[in-house]
């Protein structure tokens, strides 16, 4: 086991009292909430509550606009095909952005299989999208905007609200992409004007395998999942209640603590961000030192392989993640590095540092204290040419778009 | 992910580093991801009499490498040639199959400085 978390973005341990709140729901309330005697009807009544509750906490006007899902994932999925399906004699055209998770990439890559045309916008060398550039990009065969609110890879924060703006003058539905973003900044349906929105629990210390998504009042929207018809016909199967309640019990939690802890991880992260530039040679910041998740910092160092890097924290007890080709089961360079407008060796050189709620300043300090030891003894081991020669091999990957981050 | 010989290696690799005056270099990119190995050996009665690597790349690709220099030291030329990738791979108790490319690097490496030996005996 790791002694030292520093992948929240990844996942995260599920707080007690979170599980305190599920487990009855698994040996006493166990009824399906689509059973009319008692028992059902309890089930059906704490998902009733905890919808609500996760209504007010996103600022939603109506628990009705609160769809469980079976992850992030799924709730990304639902929005994109599910707006395609439903608008797909109005128009058959998406805009998004380069740096977008691939639960959304590859929805819109299967949509562009079956006709649909997408727009991948760029983003600068911070990692922020021109929000004029996400407007210019829009056709009157526009159906969908789907703008992430904050990127897993680089914690960079999107202008969403910028651009909601103008899809609401058009009228066009805007998707965001809100998993990293919940618990960490604050996410208001209507600050950001949003029309959909999709969350997962397991991003704030809720369980794996449940998600949600918001969807405003008047969106048109088909199912993906069809059956039984729960979830108001927009997500059949029987609701997952145990995870609907930790989903909300969670949110409960990271939304009261989120001011106090993204105040102390901003001064982890400045900390953590000097510590390692003071004392690792050609290493670069990247992102914006600003617009970011609190508890986010990603770096990429020169002559150094992500994996190796990843696996020799491991052996310290330490858990981190890289955007390196060799780190991904792809075997292709994280896309959101390449956007930025970095080569692939750079990708090859990243690594991303995600705190919690958890993370002390003396886990910062280790951290700081073992790294510049491990890149120095893996650029010895770098063959004397292998920057030249990386980047001829690189020059054939580099203009590619891939998207296979976690 | 990796088996426990893999991660030894990895985190011990044996014989890193680039011989002074080698008798044949091999050095090899990646093509699915673009990492880079040399290898530098030394000859002596047609028996590789040491060998070094530099690497850079993934966990696979170190252990790879250093375990191909233990396999080749004392070895003739024509049983060096006879080290294939999977031979590398199954003496670390096998790779993750999306890992087995990596271990083409460690062999092609080792081929190419073998060529290498060849080619500058004959030029003498
Ligand atoms: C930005 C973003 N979107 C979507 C997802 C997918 O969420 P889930 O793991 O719940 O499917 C993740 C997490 O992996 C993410 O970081
Ligand atoms: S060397 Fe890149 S994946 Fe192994």
């Amino acid at each position: 086991m790791n002694e030292i978390y520093f992948d929240h973005s990844a996942t995260t341990p599920v707080l007690p009292e979170v599980v305190e709140a599920m487990t009855a729901y698994f040996t006493d309330y166990y009824g399906n909430p689509s059973s009319l005697y008692q028992t059902g009807q309890r089930s059906r009544q704490a998902v009733e509550a905890a919808r609500q509750s996760v209504a007010d906490l996103l600022g939603a006007d109506d628990p009705k606009e609160i769809i469980f899902t079976g992850s992030g994932t799924e709730a990304d999925n639902l929005a994109i095909k599910g707006v395609a399906a439903a608008k797909a004699k109005r128009g058959n055209h998406i805009v998004t952005l380069a740096i977008e998770h691939p639960a959304v990439i590859e929805p819109l890559r299967h949509l562009e299989k079956q006709g649909f045309k997408v727009t991948y916008v760029p983003v600068d060398k911070s990692g922020i999208a021109d929000p004029a550039e996400v407007v210019a990009a829009i056709t009157d065969k526009t159906i969908l905007v789907s703008v992430m609110l904050a990127n897993n890879v680089i914690g960079t924060i999107q202008p969403v609200g910028e651009i909601s703006r103008q899809t609401k003058a058009r009228g066009i539905a805007l998707h965001t992409d809100a998993v990293q973003a919940v618990g960490n900044i604050a996410v208001k349906v209507n600050e950001l004007g949003a029309d959909l929105l999709a969350v997962s629990a397991h991003k704030f210390h809720g369980p794996k395998g449940i998600g949600a998504l918001y969807v405003r009042k008047g969106t048109r929207l088909d199912s993906i999942i069809h059956g039984g018809g729960q979830e108001r016909g927009k997500r059949s199967g029987t609701e997952n209640v145990p995870g609907i309640i930790g989903f909300a019990k969670a949110m409960q939690i990271a939304e009261a603590e989120r001011q106090v802890k993204a105040a102390r991880l901003i001064s982890l992260r400045e900390r953590l961000v000097k510590g390692v530039l003071d004392n690792v040679d050609e290493a670069i910041y990247l992102g914006d030192p600003v617009r970011r998740l609190p508890g986010n910092a990603c770096f990429s160092f020169k002559h150094i392989e992500g994996e190796s890097l990843v696996l020799h924290l491991d052996m310290m007890g330490i858990a981190a993640s890289s955007g390196s080709a060799c780190a991904s089961h792809s075997l292709e360079p994280s896309h959101v590095i390449l956007a930025m407008g970095y080569s692939a060796v750079a990708a090859h050189g990243s690594l991303r540092i995600t705190m919690g709620r958890a993370t002390t300043e003396a886990e910062v300090d280790k951290l700081i204290d073992v790294l510049p030891g491990i890149v120095a003894r893996l650029r010895e081991m770098s063959p004397f040419s292998a920057e030249a020669t990386a980047e001829t091999f690189m020059a054939e990957f580099g203009g590619e778009e891939h998207a296979h981050d976690h | 992910m990796y088996s426990e010989k893999v991660m030894d290696h990895f985190s011990n690799p044996r014989n890193v580093g680039e011989i002074a005056d080698p008798d044949g270099v091999g050095q090899v990119g990646n093509p699915v991801c673009g990492d880079v190995m040399k290898l530098t050996i030394k000859i002596e009665d047609d028996k590789i009499s040491d060998v070094k690597f530099k690497t850079f790349g993934c966990g696979a690709a170190v252990a790879t490498s250093s375990m191909v220099t233990e396999l080749v030291i004392g070895k003739t030329i024509e049983e060096a040639l006879a080290i294939s990738n999977k031979v590398v791979a199954e003496a670390l108790d096998g790779l993750p199959p999306q890992k087995m490319h990596c271990s083409n690097l460690a062999a092609d490496a080792l081929h190419l400085a073998i060529e290498d030996y060849r080619a500058k005996q004959k030029a003498k």
